[in-house]
């Protein structure tokens, strides 16, 4: 049965039993523990439950003489009594040692630690995330969505920890990639600290795990773990303004972008100025950098993006992107806009 | 006139009253008998509709990416799915069999209060239909969750009228059920019987009096949190409304604070069924009656303070967590000390397997793993992760159904004959049986699956990449095969009252007081009231060689 719920293969694992963090470990080693010994009672209720079923039953007619009537026992009630609190005492003991590990104080940056903090914040139904600090070093200005790129923390080498600091510009969400780690949620009027620390790269996935409203269900969650040489070629790209068109198409394209109302919820970092400054929706300065849109929904291409511009409702029943049917010539143009966004 | 009044026309014996006496006579009644037997029928037809729309979202599941039931719809499904098994079936069903039961098994003649009994059942059922009303109001029912958690309820995310439907409707109903609990605590403590102490109540009125205690401490809470709500929707306040500076995390706690006690009103007084039937089907008196009695004032106190285990997810300190944990599971040893004492009774018995047995080893055995899934749950670790998932779910429903719902069917079908004078179908009784049992773990067994492998609860669709559907398709089956039990419960209800076999005042040879008088009682319930000496006074009449009172 472990296996099985551990089977599945990355990245479409989402599966607490396939553990990839030090959380997610010691919180499966407790589960397995927990399981064990709840298994044990239940084995135990469940096997004289059967018993008696199969042995005392009136095989007479109702005219049999009644059963010895007994009234209880003092002894064997002190004794159900104290062996459960027993069981919940050394419970409890595991359950703090276990809630300890998980929920560490955050660490600063020392020789042999090199943390990275990053504000997420969620939005109905949208990650945002700012990347604040790395390894002490201060990244103020990197905003993105959707998805996170963390460095990997191999369990004998550098420790990365990653501390999220978690809010929320709406209603209440929660964080939560299975194979990383229990959830916390993001509550508005409240900053949550999580820790995430990821022992191999790859890509892990999750979902907004607290009921956030009409696209709750597509709200999904990408986290990229990589290498600490590709993190900080992440950083170094996502930390540049947003690529400056040359030729006389891209910047009539771009012009066409800016002349749109996508400005007043989407902000795209720019040398030139800052007119697309919104931030209502997700940053786009680098959106060609992330593999999808719509919250992890749908494929980052030309093809989607278009779809998604002209009718997020049909991708997204609910969400709080507006269509615009902004004809042939000009989506065309903003969408080859924004695939210059690398 | 004046020679009409003197001699009336001699009414024919056999012709029954016009339907529209009938209806008036249950409309305005103050009987504690027909009332139970209302607020029964009111949850039987909004069991219907919750499950009606349980089945809409487990076919929406069913693989991924279905657009069978819109994300809207489905939310709003999801949201009265929850508030009507709560609010509209699970109290009113419980409340319902202890108002018919009560007063007979402390050999009284009604319950304390019966115009506010009347005045309890009709407030809840106008509590419910209110919240139903917002199927006819600007952007439908509410979509924000059972426990409503802000400031999704708040008027810049729930822009219709659905909200408030729903918070005034559960506060006119919550109205309806404190009044219900305290005429249960005024009954139990003022109505007994002569030489009725509170140590000899039989077991299911020991149990009524400390949920109606529940129930009162915990109401409250619930009714100011709602009221709150609506001062917020309506009058402008700020108390939830995170962007004038309200809190999401004191509505967690309010609600929580009456949430996680709810669940013990909605099953304990399915322990006090289990022990009354499981007894009498086992032939032998209950097991440790007095540690039973004091587990449930056990499960009373320990249980007010648990609920923020709802809550570890919302990062409480880890000093809060633990201490939650540490009461969770302190509340799990009265619970054990329960279901052993139930054990014991059985162990050793001359089992009856007739239908009301069966529900109840069907409780016996089911419950206990809601139980131990609810241990598992404790540990806050291990709640980060599965919290908010399909874990919890398969969780709740293990309680609420293998816990509650068989202890309902199990009382109905050992109290049916007294209500009603005719034994309910025991081959229909058999088939609902096995089709709800096998539906059941069918159903919920699956959905511990999906949690553990990231399913969130609450979503309404997913990618066709998550490793989830296999798992929906056998809970939806498993929902397809629970379904006709449901049909066929309904349908044996309602043919048994001409068909059914004629019951006599006591058909299973029990002991309580109920069974001494006729099937079913008169409106005064007892010509004599009657005299006890112990907990089991049938069992004294029917034993006098070897009468309980000896040994108590």
């Amino acid at each position: 049965m472990l296996a099985l719920l551990a089977a599945a293969t990355a990245p479409e694992n989402l599966s607490t039993f396939s553990p990839a963090s030090p959380a997610a470990e010691w919180t499966r080693e407790l589960f397995v523990l927990v399981a064990a010994i709840t298994g044990g009672i239940l084995l135990l209720v469940e096997g004289i439950l059967f018993y008696a079923l199969i042995r005392c039953r009136r095989r007479t007619g109702p005219a049999d003489a009644e059963p010895p009537q007994v009234y209880g026992s003092k002894p064997i009630e002190i004794a159900w009594t104290l062996a459960p609190l027993i069981v919940v005492f050394v419970l409890v003991l595991l359950v703090g040692r276990v809630l300890w590990e998980v929920r560490p104080d955050p660490v600063a940056a020392s020789a042999g630690v090199q943390p990275l903090h990053v504000t997420v914040i969620g939005h109905q139904w949208w990650w945002e995330y700012r990347y604040d600090s790395y390894d002490g070093r201060d990244l103020g200005g990197i905003v993105t969505a959707n998805e996170l790129h963390i460095p990997v923390s191999p369990p004998n080498g550098v420790q990365r920890p990653v501390y999220l600091n978690l809010q929320s510009a709406d209603v209440c969400h929660s964080f939560w990639i299975p194979r990383l780690g229990g959830k916390t949620d993001l509550l508005p009027g409240r900053a949550n600290t999580m820790w995430l620390q990821a022992n191999e790269p790859g890509l892990y996935l999750g979902q907004c795990a607290e009921y956030c409203g009409t696209q709750h269900a597509n709200m999904l969650l990408r986290v990229v773990v990589e290498s600490p040489e590709d993190f900080e070629k992440y950083l170094a790209a996502e930390a540049k303004p947003a690529a400056d068109p040359t030729d006389k198409v891209a910047l009539a394209n771009k012009e066409a972008f800016r002349s749109q109302s996508c400005v007043n919820c989407h902000t795209v970092r720019d040398k030139q100025d800052t007119r697309a400054n919104g931030t209502f929706g997700p940053d786009l300065t680098h959106l060609m950098a992330r593999k999808t849109i719509a919250a992890g929904m749908i494929p980052n291409t030309p093809e989607n993006l278009k779809k998604w511009v002209f009718s997020p409702e049909s991708v997204k029943p609910g969400c709080l992107m507006a269509g615009f049917d902004l004809g042939e010539k000009d989506m065309k143009a903003v969408i080859d806009y924004l695939t210059t966004l690398k | 006139m004046a020679t009409a009044e003197i001699e009336p026309t001699p009414a024919p014996a056999a012709s029954p009253p016009p339907w529209t006496a009938t209806l008036h006579e249950w409309l305005v009644t103050v009987d504690h008998k027909k009332i139970g037997v209302l607020y029964v029928l009111m949850a039987v037809v909004f069991l219907f509709l919750g499950g009606a729309a349980a089945i809409a979202m487990r076919l929406q599941l069913w693989a991924p990416g279905l657009t069978l039931v819109p994300p809207i719809t489905f939310n709003q499904f999801f949201t009265l799915h929850g508030t009507t098994m709560v609010f509209f079936v699970g109290m009113p069903i419980l409340i319902g069999i202890a108002n018919y039961a009560v007063p007979l098994q402390i050999g009284a003649r009604d319950m304390a209060f019966p115009r506010m009994n009347a005045f309890g059942f009709w407030t809840t059922f106008f509590g419910a239909l209110l919240v139903y009303f917002s199927f006819l109001v600007p952007g439908g029912p509410p979509a924000i969750g059972w426990f409503a958690y802000a400031p999704l309820t708040e008027n810049s995310f729930a822009r219709g009228p659905g909200v408030d439907c729903w918070a005034l409707g559960l506060i006119v109903s919550g109205i309806g059920t404190t009044t219900g609990g305290i005429n249960f605590i005024a009954t139990i403590l003022c109505m007994r019987c002569p030489g009725m102490t509170l140590r000899k109540v039989p077991f299911f009125v020991w149990v009524m009096f400390w949920t109606s205690i529940q129930i009162v401490v915990v109401m409250p809470p619930l009714t100011a949190a709602l009221t709150m709500l609506e001062f917020d929707r309506q009058l402008g306040a700020h108390f939830f409304d995170t962007q004038a500076g309200g809190s999401a995390y004191l509505w967690q706690h309010l609600f929580w604070f009456f949430g996680h006690p709810e669940v013990y009103i909605l099953v304990l007084p399915a322990f006090g069924m289990i022990s009354e039937v499981v007894p009498v089907f086992s032939r032998k008196v209950l097991f440790g009656y007095e540690f039973m009695a004091a587990a449930t004032a056990a499960i009373v106190f320990i249980s007010l303070g648990v609920w923020a285990h709802h809550m570890f997810s919302v990062g409480m300190s880890r000093t809060l967590d633990l201490f939650f944990v540490a009461a969770t599971m302190l509340v799990s040893v009265p619970t054990g000390i329960k279901l052993f004492n139930w054990l014991a009774t059985v162990y050793g018995g001359k089992l009856v397997l007739k239908s009301p047995m069966l529900f109840a080893l069907g409780f016996l055995s089911m419950f206990v793993i809601g139980g131990l899934t609810g241990v598992i749950l404790a540990c806050a670790p291990i709640d980060f992760q599965v919290t908010d998932t399909y874990f919890v779910v398969a969780h709740f429903h293990w309680v609420l159904i293998g816990g509650t719902l068989f202890g309902v069917f199990s009382a109905i079908h050992y109290w049916y004959p007294k209500v009603t004078g005719r034994m309910l179908s025991e081959r229909l009784a058999k088939w609902q049986f096995w089709l709800f049992l096998i539906g059941f773990i069918v159903t919920f067994a699956p959905m511990h699956f999906a949690g553990i492998l990231g399913m969130p609860r609450r979503i309404y669709t997913y990618g066709s990449d998550r490793p989830w559907e296999i798992w929906n398709q056998i809970a939806t089956i498993g929902a397809l095969i629970q379904a006709p039990s449901y049909l066929i419960f309904g349908y044996n209800l309602v043919v048994s009252l001409w068909k059914g076999d004629v019951a006599g005042d006591d058909p299973w040879d029990a002991w309580t007081l109920e069974w001494a008088t006729t099937s079913p009682p008169p409106p005064y319930n007892f010509a004599v009231v009657p005299v006890v000496k112990s907990r089991r006074p049938l069992w004294d009449a029917k034993h006098p060689d070897d009468p309980d009172w000896k040994y108590e």
